[in-house]
């Protein structure tokens, strides 16, 4: 894409947020027209007449906004950490899940479900034991006399393979009728239960996370060259490796946490990014930012209004995401050294 | 010639081993500013591993190397990455970057971890650009370039680094006749122009021969011979180094490396 013309663009998918996140926002069961929700919003912090249903206030305030952030803030973060993995590991196919975040994530929310525990304790325990996965496959590839990414992204999944097994064990000794159909419902990824709460609880981590990815980003495009080229153009790629591994994985934790396993937005996102933008991680972090936001928001509207029941946002993701995979696979090359 | 000149990079008694595996022992030399310095030598003599130790991604075991006065040990990657840049010998590109995205890269080094280059940073990277005549295609994804084209992009990437050695190695290994002289003109008129340091692997001896001010012959580790192409390229030295015959001709005025004796 052209110099210049990059400023315009950001600020067309930012524009695409806010629209996306008020159309979210309209759309449900209960339809509420943009005007009203507009007026909701802004009666919140400007003293307005207040000639709405009450219950429309509770359908957008309580019930909707929360989860429409939360779907902006989720997407934001898988979508900019499988731009930050696709660079350090110079691949456009790997995601941020390849650590095992995720299946660790998945064993700690369902133990926390078959304790009976609630949504506050199951995210922490999820946070926790998928930070505790990530640390593991790090241990488990330092171990190895072989230390190349290949050697990361094998021992990811090993971890994950254990971590999957012991999920498979929860819930084999779940009971069937009220705590196993929890557990796979968390395992396929839902924001309707997001409350308030949940929601600041994971921005608190997220934001901050971001800020700093974005303002390191130009350092992907160094380590993008591969570790020997990073260390002559002056910089050290271990170091900036942990820090930005370390970034990523706080926030696709948290997000795990918040949302449960949402597949394939990762790598579907970047690439979408990359197609508009260009590769130049100056412009890819912000655009698959925005973008992520975009495209979880869309998700979760299909998720919540094509049927009746609720449809689990990893089946949504998987089914886009799948095909667009192929592609992928069709027009790259992977290159691990 | 035989004045004495301040030395730019200077190694002393450099040593360097794979484990149980020496690569290197007892090296000792030292490159003078503007100098463009050919070490040559046989497959697996060591040469690579001279330049990676000189922009510090290998640690010797043994010995000293100074850039500018200053012994490598003492200097971070950052400092050590603006006193030498290097051309690798092969790149594998993962994304289909600018060819100015590219160069910007060079500017790493004066950039804190926060920066990111500025309008100085790309006048740089397009000055460089224009040095090794590719501001035409900066815009173009690096990855559709030719061999030589690629190979000129790397180039201005080291430039924008304005580091006062160029470490380059084999810089003509993928290139064509042509494209191969082009290359090695032009690094002897950047050595001369900016007042670079030069140090080089080369495959073939006439490059050496051709281009290079001085020569270091390599030979299982060590240097077996250094001085002025007419002095180190004979056909007793080069014999010797790869063992097989060969003859040094000449027209009085160049000189040809050529393998096998007259039949």
């Amino acid at each position: 894409m052209k110099r210049g013309r990059f400023l315009p663009t950001l600020l067309l998918m930012w524009t695409g947020v806010l629209v996306v996140l008020l159309a979210s926002l309209c759309l449900g069961r209960y339809p509420v027209a943009p005007q009203t929700v507009l007026r909701v919003l802004i009666s919140r912090f400007v003293p307005i007449a207040r000639t709405w249903d009450p219950t429309i206030e509770t359908v957008v305030w309580q019930v909707r906004l929360p989860r429409v952030l939360a779907a902006t803030l989720v997407g934001a973060a898988l979508a900019s950490g499988g731009a930050v993995f696709q660079g350090l590991f110079h691949n456009p196919l790997v995601s941020p899940y390849v650590l095992g975040v995720s299946s660790g994530a998945g064993l700690g929310a369902a133990v926390a479900i078959l304790l009976g525990a609630g949504a506050a304790v199951t995210q922490a325990s999820a946070f926790a034991t998928g930070a505790v996965a990530v640390s593991l496959t790090w241990l488990v590839a330092r171990s190895g006399r072989d230390r190349s990414h290949v050697t990361l992204v094998l021992a990811g999944f090993v971890v994950g393979s254990l971590f999957s097994s012991l999920v498979a064990g929860a819930q084999y000794v779940a009971d069937p009728s009220t705590k196993l159909p929890q557990i796979v419902f968390w395992l396929m990824g839902s924001l309707a239960s997001v409350q308030w709460t949940d929601l600041l609880r994971a921005a608190l981590v997220i934001v901050p996370c971001l800020v700093v990815i974005t303002v390191l980003r130009w350092k992907l495009n160094i380590l993008s060259m591969g570790d020997d080229e990073a260390r002559s153009l002056g910089e050290n790629p271990t170091a900036m490796r942990v820090v930005l591994i370390g970034l990523t994985t706080m926030t696709t934790a948290v997000s795990v946490a918040l949302s449960g396993v949402i597949g394939w937005v990762g790598l579907v996102v970047p690439h979408l990014a990359r197609g508009i933008v260009g590769p130049d991680a100056r412009r890819l972090i912000p655009a698959s930012i925005a973008l992520g936001a975009v495209y979880m928001m869309i998700i979760d509207d299909v998720a919540r209004t094509l049927t009746m029941a609720e449809i689990p946002l990893g089946i949504l993701t998987g089914i886009v995401g799948a095909p667009v995979f192929v592609l992928l696979l069709r027009r790259s090359r992977s290159d691990w050294d | 010639m035989d004045q004495p000149r301040p030395s730019v990079v200077e190694i002393q008694d450099l040593g360097f081993a794979y484990g149980e595996a020496i690569v290197l022992h007892d090296l000792t030399m030292a490159v003078g500013p503007r100098e463009v310095f050919a070490i040559v030598g046989p497959n697996a003599a060591g040469k690579t591993t001279l330049l990676r130790c000189i922009e510090r991604i290998l640690t010797p075991r043994t010995g000293t190397i100074l850039i500018d006065g200053r012994d490598l040990k003492t200097l971070s990657a950052r400092d050590v990455s603006r006193r030498a840049a290097s051309v690798p010998q092969s790149h594998a590109p993962a994304f289909p970057y600018t060819v100015q995205d590219i160069v910007l890269m060079g500017r790493n080094p004066h950039l804190g971890a926060a920066a990111q280059p500025g309008p100085h940073d790309v006048a740089v990277a397009q000055e460089a650009m224009g040095e090794l005549g590719i501001r035409a295609i900066s815009a173009r994804p690096y990855t559709q370039l030719s061999g030589g084209q690629l190979q000129m992009v790397l180039f201005a990437r080291a430039l924008a680094q304005e580091a006062q050695v160029l470490l380059l190695d084999e810089p003509t290994a993928h290139l064509d006749f042509r494209n191969r002289h082009l290359v090695m003109g032009r690094i002897r008129d950047l050595a001369v122009r900016r007042g670079l340091t030069v140090i080089m692997t080369v495959h073939d001896p006439n490059d050496a021969m051709q281009y290079a001010d001085r020569v270091g012959l390599v030979s299982d580790g060590g240097l077996v011979a250094l001085g002025t192409p007419q002095e180190v390229l004979t056909s007793d030295n080069l014999g010797q180094l790869y063992g097989m015959p060969i003859e040094v001709l000449t027209d009085g005025r160049r000189r040809v490396i050529v393998a096998g004796t007259p039949s």
